[in-house]
């Protein structure tokens, strides 16, 4: 099982950069100043993308935690969550 | 004894405050459209902008900064006090709303104090669930975690009901112009929430502080920096992450779906009559509401994950066929048989000018059918050159055919049969299932994986960003996928199924179904 959460956070990882990508494409085919939608106004897109971005880093730091093998085992005790670096 | 009725106290305390927070924060998207023509009018850019802020910046990034703010508060003077001022807060913005003289009135500075109040209630919002969740659960025994906790899940649906409920009362005691006018009903929703919200931190201030909190506190063991030791320490910051990607992205977006999607879907794109979609939803979550109890009691007994990831199993399995059903049994056909009609159709027919002597005759008609499925239709058929339509040839609709509408055919104010009806509360009875089962359980579980000195702002962080981000997208995604593949018009589904579906995966994978019995530490 600690094989498949390893081998798994390099899916993880790149599915990152591929959310963005999509966000960003989507946002340079649908933004049009012309439309009357939300999905045509600029605004929208670039909150979006703000947050997504860090979220979507914190998935790729996720990824990297879980080919590490952070997860192998997961804490129950809060002196398990002191500082493993 | 003392301990039940101390515990009592506790839950209702906490959990009156978080379903009034929901109310504040629900009747201002339910009243968007008359918000919008009082504070927002079209054809200004500015009030455009403004409008669009205060969509989608009070849920993506001011929840989840309140959650920060009022997460790190929480852990560093309390969970009483915190919690106390998102209240104030929620409920005094909320007020102030509904006393912001329209547009008309004072121009640009309306929408800007609309916009500000809005924001404040996202901040206000992302403060409180953190703190009541956790406020219950350092007060409840072991073994009791996820059953009393789940009280404060209900509040996110009992919100909703109350916000629905209050709204449909007053709209249906006026007409429909005396509720839009500028000082009129929709107004009344608003001021109401300043009474709900001096009941609440009358009872609150009543309240002591959490017992694990305070003895922390007497201990000097409190955290000095909550931010830095939730977000900066990989330790803790790995299960932040975890929190987020495996629970609350997917509960997030099943919550969404199964509440606000479900309304949007009945009346937008299935077009039932306000009173009927309203009271679909009404029923369904009175009868799905205790479940959330249920699933919480539950997952003391077996385990928090896997009811957790059943619910978003079953949103994923089941979405694309309930949709299915509600656009195929509110579909018209165009070639109805004559003895489905029940009655004469009552028509009234308008003629509007669209340009210099060009005039076109929209025919309204109420339609009643055997079967008791009613609507209105609204057509576009005829075009004329003068106004006296009955002294001139009629013009070649083909010729005018999807300009002005002209030839398509509106169907609307749709009333269903009543087994049909009643097959819609089922439908969407059993999405706020789905709902229950991922959210009942959720405030014990993120309780539990974090340690009580910053368990205020990391559990608050991945819930806003689950609910508000993740939950609150699924509209603007479903447009984008909508306008993308225009053919299939459950197209937008498959961003919640999507984000359930990864959730599901890094869920099962990482999380532990473990109850972690003391937390204390």
């Amino acid at each position: 099982m600690n094989q498949i959460k390893k081998y798994a956070g390099l899916l993880w990882v790149l599915m990152a950069p591929i959310i963005i990508g999509i966000l960003i494409y989507s946002a340079i085919i649908n933004i049009d100043l012309q439309g009357k939608k939300d999905i045509n106004k600029p605004i929208p897109w670039i909150i979006i993308i703000s947050i997504f971005t860090p979220i979507a880093i914190g998935l790729m730091i996720f990824g990297i935690y879980a080919f590490k093998g952070k997860y192998d085992h997961i804490p129950t005790k809060s002196d398990e969550l002191e500082d493993d670096e | 004894m003392a301990k039940e009725n101390s515990i009592t106290k506790v839950i209702f305390a906490s959990s009156v405050g978080t379903l009034i927070e929901w109310y504040d924060f629900y009747i201002f998207g339910m009243l968007a459209k008359t918000i919008s023509t009082q504070f927002f009018p079209e054809g200004n850019s500015t009030a455009a902008l403004l409008s669009t802020l205060a969509i989608f910046a009070a849920g993506f990034i001011v929840r989840p900064f309140g959650a920060l703010v009022f997460g790190r508060l929480g852990d560093l003077i309390g969970r009483k006090y915190t919690f106390l001022l998102t209240l104030v807060l929620m409920g005094g913005s909320t007020f102030l709303i509904g006393l912001v003289p329209s547009y008309k009135a004072i121009g640009i500075a309306a929408p800007i104090l609309v916009l500000l109040l809005r924001l404040l209630q996202g901040l206000a919002l992302g403060g409180e669930y953190g703190g009541a969740a956790t406020y219950v659960a350092e007060h409840a025994p072991e073994g009791k975690r996820g059953y009393y906790t789940s009280w404060i899940q209900t509040t996110a649906t009992l919100g909703l009901f109350v916000a629905l409920g209050v709204i449909l009362l007053v709209k249906s005691n006026m007409s429909d112009a005396s509720f839009n006018a500028e000082w009129g009903g929709w107004r009344y929703p608003f001021w109401v929430s300043i009474l709900l919200v001096g009941v609440s931190i009358y009872i609150r201030l009543k309240m002591e502080e959490s017992p694990l909190f305070a003895k922390l506190k007497v201990e000097g063991k409190t955290s000095t920096n909550p931010l830095k030791e939730s977000f900066g320490h990989s330790a803790n910051f790995k299960m932040v992450l975890l929190a987020l990607f495996g629970a609350t992205m997917g509960q997030g977006v099943i919550w969404y779906t199964g509440q606000f999607y479900a309304q949007n879907f009945l009346e937008t794109k299935c077009n039932l009559d306000f009173e009927e979609s309203r009271t679909i939803m009404l029923i369904a979550i009175i009868f799905a509401t205790p479940f959330f109890l249920f699933f919480g009691w539950l997952s003391d007994k077996i385990g928090r994950k896997w009811i957790m990831l059943l619910g978003m199993l079953l949103g994923i399995l089941c979405y694309r066929p309930i949709y299915k059903t509600f656009i195929d049994k509110t579909t018209i056909q165009e070639t109805q048989p004559a003895f489905a009609i029940k009655g004469l159709p009552v028509y009234e027919e308008t003629v509007k000018e669209i340009k210099p002597n060009l005039f076109l005759k929209t025919v309204q008609s109420k339609i009643k059918t055997v079967s008791g499925f009613n609507y209105e239709t609204k057509r576009v058929d005829t075009v004329f050159d003068i106004k006296d339509r009955f002294s001139l040839p009629e013009y070649d609709l083909h010729h005018y055919q999807g300009k002005n509408g002209i030839g398509n055919t509106e169907y609307f104010n749709k009333q269903l049969p009543k087994n049909t009806y009643w097959q819609f509360v089922w439908l969407v009875f059993i999405q706020i299932l789905f709902v229950t089962m991922v959210y009942g359980p959720i405030a014990a579980f993120l309780v539990e994986l974090f340690p009580t000195k910053i368990r205020y702002t990391s559990m608050s962080l991945p819930y806003h960003i689950g609910n508000g981000v993740f939950g609150g997208l699924v509209p603007f995604i479903g447009a984008l996928l909508t306008a993308t593949f225009t053919k299939d018009p459950l197209v937008g589904l498959w961003y919640p199924i999507g984000v359930a579906t990864l959730c599901l995966i890094i869920g099962a994978l990482y999380l532990s179904n473990k109850i972690d019995k003391d937390v204390s530490d």
